[in-house]
């Protein structure tokens, strides 16, 4: 069970964050966790609930809010993927999301860095704060100072991984090397942003102009963990509804229940702006600066049987 | 049928005909990549180890492991014989299959023995045995050579540390699961 003190420090994160976006003019919205349809992802499972899902992730309600001209949005809240449990993960987890109008993933990226910063400079008896720009982790201290490092997954791979990302997916290795090879030497020094993902791994980000083989879709990675996605939001419902249908077609083999084009989502992605947006693990973060063993540690109630 | 997502310590499963017992385990996902369900693994019956990683996909077979309760007969070279208590019916394991076991083994011990189908594999003893003592150096009063414990042989063979006072023909408990002196017992 949570200890009163993480209790506490964890609402004070819940709290530095809220200021931040509030902040800088964004708007926190609410939207339904549960949804009659999913935006497809193959890999993403979500649990049924009464023929309708619980979201996997706030993403189909925000973006059609964006659409109707909101600009800058964020949400806090919680989310539902079907068999994700493990030290870093449980089925039930907080994300914190946001998005703005206007820009692209490499503002986002930076916003990122921003945002972490300011809440571990507002931590105070942190067991994973080592300093007003420092982390500790797993005995290890990482500075927070600028600038972070950005990687291309291509340079990653070849550098951690001994091939090309493609050649990777060719051999269908492409996520066991990811997690064995190249994730494990990420962020020690520095955090880094991982970025530029070849196009079939990203079904929601905007190809990269003049590159259209990798979309313009980042990860962010602190002591090997993965804390935050993000792109440059695809706009284009023709395309998007291509992406889909593939992700549908990919479904049927990894046992999703994914079957139905999101049909009013692509009616409403004709109105979308250019828009950024990133999702940030937010029990995750939480267990960095805690200095937790487990996400579960870092929840205020974790489900028991996997704590 | 177990799937991959059942996988976690301490749980059993068959491969290739034979079963397997779950030593690590670690789940890991790219956030928008497929599940990867990384287990060590141990030959119930080889006792060899070995790694895999498995997906979502995968699924195994519940291997056909059943305990039952039996009596340690007697041994003839290196076949370890066992009795049914219930049923009477007679198997043997060998010296191999039961390893460490043999320093806690005496006749008439009632053991677990773990089948896999209608084959003996593995035992497990009682938490803790009392074992005689018969051969130790004698408790000389007022030793100060600074040791406070002294190696003692019980009657299975096994030498274990035990506090001075402890004599040939004393009977001793052991935990089987750390090899170590519990207490004197008197029975």
């Amino acid at each position: 069970v949570i200890s009163p003190r993480r209790l506490r420090q964890r609402s004070h994160l819940l709290t530095v964050a809220r200021s931040f976006f509030l902040a800088r003019g964004y708007v926190e919205v609410d939207t339904p966790i549960r949804l009659p349809v999913l935006l497809p992802e193959a890999h993403i499972k979500p649990f049924s609930a009464e023929g309708w899902y619980l979201q996997t992730s706030p993403e189909l309600c925000m973006k059609r809010l964006l659409a109707r001209g909101c600009s800058k949005l964020f949400q806090i809240c919680h989310c539902f993927r079907r068999e994700e449990a493990g030290r870093y993960h449980q089925e039930e987890f907080s994300l914190l999301e946001w998005y703005r109008s206007g820009w692209s993933y490499r503002e986002l990226m930076q916003e990122c860095e921003e945002f972490i910063r300011q809440l571990v400079r507002s931590g105070e008896g942190f067991a994973g704060i080592a300093g007003p720009d420092q982390l500790r982790w797993q005995g290890r201290s990482v500075s927070l100072d600028s600038p972070w490092e950005r990687l291309t997954v291509d340079e990653a791979f070849r550098r951690h991984a001994g091939m090309t990302p493609r050649e990777a997916m060719q051999r269908g290795l492409f996520d066991e090397l990811l997690v064995t090879r190249v994730e494990p030497r990420l962020g020690w020094s520095r955090p880094v942003f991982l970025h530029d993902y070849p196009a079939e791994l990203a079904s929601l980000a905007r190809l990269k102009e003049g590159e259209p083989a990798v979309a313009e879709r980042f990860e962010l990675y602190i002591g090997g963990i993965e804390l935050a996605n993000g792109f440059s939001e695809l706009t284009d419902p023709d395309e998007q509804r291509v992406r889909f249908a593939e992700e549908l077609k990919k479904s049927t083999e990894t046992g999703s229940p994914y079957r139905e084009m999101p049909e009013q989502f692509l009616a409403d992605l004709d109105h979308l702006p250019e828009t950024a947006g990133a999702a940030l693990g937010f029990d995750r973060l939480c267990m960095m600066l805690m200095a937790c063993r487990t996400v579960a540690e870092a929840m205020c109630m974790p489900v028991p049987r996997y704590a | 049928m177990y799937s991959a997502s059942d996988l976690r310590k301490g749980l059993k499963i068959q491969i290739d005909g034979e079963p397997y017992i779950v030593i690590d385990f670690e789940f890991s996902k790219p956030g928008k990549g497929q599940a990867l369900y990384r287990t060590k693994m141990r030959n119930m019956i080889t006792g060899n180890q070995f790694t895999n990683t498995y997906r979502s996909n995968d699924k195994f077979e519940k291997p056909d492991l059943e305990e039952r309760t039996m009596q340690f007969l007697y041994s003839q070279d290196d076949e370890y014989h066992f009795m049914d208590t219930s049923s009477y019916e007679q198997i043997f394991l060998t010296r191999e299959q039961l390893g460490d076991n043999l320093n806690y083994l005496v006749d008439n011990m009632e053991v677990q023995v773990l089948f896999f189908g209608s084959k003996p594999i593995d035992i497990s003893l009682p938490t803790f045995v009392n074992l005689e003592v018969i051969k130790a150096d004698p408790w000389v009063k007022g030793d100060t050579s600074g040791t406070d414990t002294k190696p003692v042989t019980v009657q299975t063979g096994y030498v274990v540390s035990v506090p001075p006072f402890v004599e040939v023909g004393d009977r001793i408990q052991i935990d089987t699961r750390t090899g170590e002196y519990i207490t004197r017992v008197k029975d």
